[in-house]
């Protein structure tokens, strides 16, 4: 295991947040946050519901812009560019990084649809371009086997668990850099969870993976570097296997071993 | 009732007031059943080919309802027209632009008022509007503009009933992928509330097929001797034509009324089965 | 950046179909205040609120409004006092004793009551309601408002047992169960419980019956003949500001007489008794919001 950590510190910085704050109208949900992740690796974002991680993964494709009195402060970069620049498209800024959900949010409409989506709103008219990338994405994420003689079918009609790999794919389709999750197995059954916890592995070889997640199970088994939030901190931010079993504050001890949270 | 305990007494009422409670919910039921039983009673035999195609007259068995159905039709059409576009995009913006802007609620306070104002003063409007600043003159599109504003509190309102119904989670989804904000309203939430917007269009539309008052204010006329052939026509639609017969003291012109009444019925409730059985099926195919 | 563009684009257009609601209601006040103010300018507004005659077509002028708002309040009451019991009665029949299946298939049922177009009414009111009314009081004038009131009555119905269902039904579960919980019967758990925590919805419900009631034009038109008189006789004939309005219509009044500009000033005084009604429910609707949130 030392070796791998070596080798994550060798890799490219995707994600950088400098000093960041951020605020609902006068309630300070983010206190100057400063973190750094490197591509292709997974990072855990744990802590208390309300300490602000949601928020926090919100940030790096700017879905919190809807909310009214958002609020933000400091520089997050992915990819050396500033985010939060005016001239940023955020458009663009999604097509990078991608995001999944807490429950599964496929379309109503057809499997298909739900997975070409992304790519006819980004201008794709090559047809054979686009049943190939829905191909290869519903393979990524074990879904073709199942699906592949009703791609024309609702995809409400897919399980729980189904549905949220067909999310996944959606995402995979339009070749993010990065994929954002939030919490996206808690929604789900035992199997359905061990099936997707299964296809982070294979898809950190090509993605970088924000994962927000209650369960610190999870947490431990999938990541490479796990972040504590508490109250709108960052209390720690350090290699899993370091979190999980030498903490250096006292709050990440306490609430990874369940005395709080 | 004096030997009876308190207990009793409760009973007794309660039980009046719930053979009451069914008697109110039947007594509209029923006279609505005595209209239109009546009125089939004095008009159906009056309704054949001749009747609707034929131009109106002095003598009412020679008088048929044709300019007036085609000034119905065009009216509808027209309206539909107009009124579609405005009043669904008014209500997207409402929606999912303007929301909770002081401007927005002003918007949403005028658009309540807008719905509580009768429809005569619309004609007043329209008349004066429509008819003399602009110049159109009592034709279809000077009338067909006045229903438009009188029904465009009713899209705006249901259609944005129908895009609340949405989850937001779709949207999420839609803007996380990268879609801009109008490719998402035209990709996904549009199409998975279409039929709640439609149901309200057909059902304001069919509100419209029904005013008289405010198509008499624009000068729409009781005696139109040809069907109208563009929209800068004068005209006369069904409630109009009904209206004139209605007002005459001679009993066969009350039988052309009551058989034009008919029609006009078929197309209203025409409507309102369309509209219901779209908002059904709609309902049905999206469980979220 | 095109697609940018083409953002901007949309939300202009989208932006002004919605400046039209607001254009609808300038240009509503505007025409009305500019025809209202030319006639004052021929006519004493003294003249128009106290005069207790109303002959702008025949060759004795008199310009008082009177007569027409009596009428329309005539019709309207007697409106109401069919609509609200029946339709309260409805609503609460529904809510609290109606069985299950019941509320969801009768509710639409009863709205197509207003869904009839309002020329069909006054068809019935004529044609029917009167002629049965003759049966029974035979001095009752051909023209009269109480079966125009009576018509439009039964027209509205569903706005107040809709509406009024609405708002019961929009009473927390708990309260109606706290009372049953206390050995009330369905009646008494209706009034002393229910009607009173509804009352705000249920007085807007009645507000916009009203508002509809003074509003009604065909009806009117039809069924209570065209002779304005200052009166709360129901049998007689008499005349409402919007049938008034419809009788100017029909006939050949050149545009910028006086005789033309009448209607806009029974016009103006009908928008006003309106809006207040609307503005008052509005009011009550926010207030009633704030209280449940």
């Amino acid at each position: 295991m030392t070796g791998s950590e070596e080798l994550i510190k060798e890799k490219k910085t995707i994600i950088e947040a400098r000093n960041v704050n951020v605020f609902y109208g006068h309630f300070q949900a983010l206190k100057d946050i400063n973190i750094i992740m490197k591509e292709n690796t997974v990072t855990a974002f744990i802590g208390p519901s309300g300490c602000g991680k949601s928020t926090f993964l919100r940030c790096f494709n700017r879905m919190n812009d809807y909310i009214e009195q958002f609020h933000i402060k400091g520089e997050i970069l992915i990819d050396q560019k500033k985010i939060y620049w005016k001239s940023v498209a955020v458009e663009e800024l999604r097509k990078e990084v991608g995001m999944v959900f807490q429950k599964p949010n496929p379309f109503p409409k057809s499997i298909f649809e739900n997975v070409a989506y992304g790519l006819k709103i980004h201008g794709v008219k090559d047809k054979n371009f686009i049943e190939e990338r829905v191909v290869k994405s519903l393979k990524d994420v074990a879904l073709w086997d199942e699906v592949k003689d009703d791609l024309k079918k609702s995809a409400l009609a897919l399980s729980g668990g189904q549905q949220q790999r067909l999310c996944i794919a959606r995402t995979l389709a339009v070749e993010p850099k990065i994929i954002l999750m939030d919490e996206p197995t808690s929604a789900l059954d035992p199997i359905s969870t061990a099936k997707i916890e299964e296809l982070l592995f294979d898809l950190k070889q090509k993605y970088t993976i924000v994962i927000v997640t209650h369960n610190m199970q999870q947490a431990a088994r999938i990541s490479d570097k796990t972040a504590f939030f508490y109250m709108g901190d960052l209390v720690e931010y350090d290699d899993t296997k370091t979190i999980f079993t030498n903490p250096k504050q006292e709050k990440t001890q306490n609430y990874i071993t369940g005395r709080f949270g | 009732m004096k030997n009876m305990t308190n207990a009793q007494k409760n009973k007794l009422i309660d039980n009046a007031f719930k053979v009451f409670g069914i008697a109110c919910t039947f007594f509209g039921l029923i006279i609505l059943a005595i209209l239109i039983f009546n009125i089939v009673e004095v008009g159906l035999s009056r309704i054949d080919w001749d009747f609707i195609k034929d131009l109106p007259s002095r003598r009412a068995q020679k008088a048929g309802i044709y300019t007036a159905l085609m000034g119905t039709v065009w009216i509808l059409f027209l309206t539909a027209i107009i009124a579609f576009p405005i009043g669904v995009g008014a209500g997207i913006y409402l929606e999912e632009y303007g929301k909770k802007t002081k401007w927005a609620s002003l918007l949403e306070i005028n658009i309540a008022n807008l719905a509580g104002v009768p429809s005569i003063i619309y004609g007043l409007l329209g008349l004066e509007i429509f008819v003399r600043i602009f110049g159109l003159g009592g034709s279809l599109l000077a009338g067909s503009l006045t229903l438009s504003l009188l029904i465009l509190p009713i899209i705006i309102v249901s259609t944005r009933e129908a895009l609340k119904a949405v989850p937001s989670s779709i949207k999420d989804a839609s803007v996380a992928l990268g879609a801009s904000k109008w490719q998402t309203i035209w990709n996904q939430t549009l199409p998975a509330s279409i039929g709640g917007v439609l149901t309200g269009v057909i059902l304001a539309i069919s509100r419209a097929i029904g005013e008289t008052a405010p198509l008499i204010v624009v000068g729409a006329l009781a005696y139109v001797p040809f069907a109208p052939s563009s929209p800068m026509d004068e005209f006369t639609v069904m409630p109009i034509q009904i209206f004139n017969w209605v007002s005459r003291p001679q009993h066969e012109f009350a039988v052309n009324a009551a058989a034009a009444i008919i029609i006009l019925l078929l197309f209203t409730f025409m409507m309102n089965g369309v509209a219901v059985y779209y908002r059904n099926k709609w309902q049905k195919k999206i469980k979220w | 950046m095109r697609t940018r563009t083409q953002e901007n684009i949309i939300e202009t257009l989208l932006k002004f179909a919605t400046s039209i609601t607001i254009l609808t209601t300038i240009g509503i006040i505007g025409v009305l205040l500019y025809e209202t103010i030319s006639f004052f300018k021929e006519v004493s507004i003294i003249d128009f609120i106290t005069d207790k005659e109303w002959t702008p077509l025949f060759a004795q002028k008199h310009f008082g409004i009177l007569p027409l708002v009596s009428g329309t309040i005539l019709t309207t009451l007697i409106a109401i006092a069919v609509a609200l019991p029946i339709g309260l009665t409805i609503a609460i029949y529904l809510n609290m004793y109606a069985p299950k299946g019941f509320r969801k298939s009768f509710k639409p049922m009863l709205e197509v009551l207003a869904a009839v177009p309002t020329v069909v009414y006054g068809f019935f009111a004529l044609t029917v309601v009167t002629p049965f009314l003759q049966t029974i009081y035979p001095e009752l004038s051909g023209f009269n408002s109480l079966s125009a009131g009576i018509v439009m009555g039964i027209m509205i119905i569903p706005f107040v047992s809709s509406l009024s269902e609405d708002a019961l039904y929009a009473v927390p579960k708990t309260l109606k169960e706290a009372s049953f919980g206390m050995g009330a019967t369905r009646f008494q758990t209706s009034f002393k419980v229910m009607v009173p925590a509804a009352s705000s919805g249920i007085i807007v419900s009645i507000i916009l019956a009203i508002s509809r009631a003074i509003g009604e034009t065909m009806i009117v038109a039809i069924a209570v003949g065209q002779q304005p008189r200052l009166t709360f006789d129901p049998t007689v004939p008499i005349e409402t500001i919007t049938a008034y309005i419809v009788q100017v219509s029909m006939g050949d009044v050149p545009h910028g007489s006086l005789e033309y500009r009448t209607i806009f000033a029974a016009g103006i005084t009908l928008f006003i008794f309106t809006f207040l009604l609307n503005t008052v429910s509005f009011w009550i609707k926010k207030k009633f919001h704030e209280k449940y949130d």
